[in-house]
């Protein structure tokens, strides 16, 4: 199901998960996706300590995130990787 | 800024012509949710294209299952803030997201959906999400 902003690249409006190599996942709407990162909106943050990522992934999975970010961009040399949270 | 009455027209005329109550100010909100008994589901409507386009389509064909809520209603993200942001106070746990729904048995909350469970998916697989759900909780 596409949008009709084809030249922000396929994730565009979908809420994904970007894992990043160090402690910090984000949660956000993508907004664009380039080979230089991607931008996301309405951003929830979680730094992997007392509740690992995973954890932090699954509730979002049942109830979303609160936004800590209006926007967000997450450097490509940053992102272990990028995952539609609908999906997992 | 809310977006152009003329442009979310259509997008609330779905919602009334599968026979959803139009939530459009605080009391409206507060008075639907003062009655307590039974199920009701609350839709937060959506200009997005991503999930909303599908979400409609999807909650007007569980409506015909044969376990649906007692009480159909709905608010507008973006257009109706007040209202909106009137429903969402009653569940300060659950993030904003839109479009979204609540399915409420007896005052209490039993199941949500967000935004992104719906997004990229068709109207039949939003349609089977609903139908889930109400078989396990409406009567």
């Amino acid at each position: 199901m596409g949008t009709f902003h084809d030249d922000k690249g396929e994730l565009h409006g979908m809420t994904v998960v970007v894992d990043t190599t160090g402690p910090k996942v984000y949660i956000g709407r993508c907004d664009t996706e380039t080979p230089d990162g991607i931008a996301l909106l309405d951003v929830g943050e979680h730094v992997e300590g007392e509740t690992t990522k995973d954890a932090y992934i699954e509730k979002a999975n049942k109830f979303g995130v609160f936004a800590q970010h209006k926007k967000l961009f997450v450097p490509r040399a940053e992102i272990a990787s990028v995952r539609k949270l609908g999906e997992l | 800024m809310p977006y152009d009455p003329e442009l979310v027209a259509p997008m609330r005329q779905d919602m009334v012509t599968m026979g959803a109550q139009e939530l459009t100010t605080e009391t409206d909100v507060a008075s639907f949710m003062e009655a307590k008994e039974g199920t009701a589901l609350l839709f937060v409507n959506s200009v997005c294209g991503c999930a909303a386009g599908a979400a409609r389509p999807g909650l007007r064909t569980a409506l015909g299952n044969d376990h649906r809520p007692d009480r159909v209603a709905t608010v507008f993200a973006g257009q109706d803030v007040d209202a909106t942001a009137k429903l969402r106070s009653y569940f300060p746990d659950i993030p904003p997201s839109s479009p979204s729904a609540y399915l409420v048995r007896d005052g209490e909350l039993v199941f949500f959906w967000p935004r992104h469970q719906m997004e990229g998916r068709d109207a039949p697989s939003v349609a089977f999400g609903f139908v889930t759900a109400f078989d396990e909780h409406c009567e």
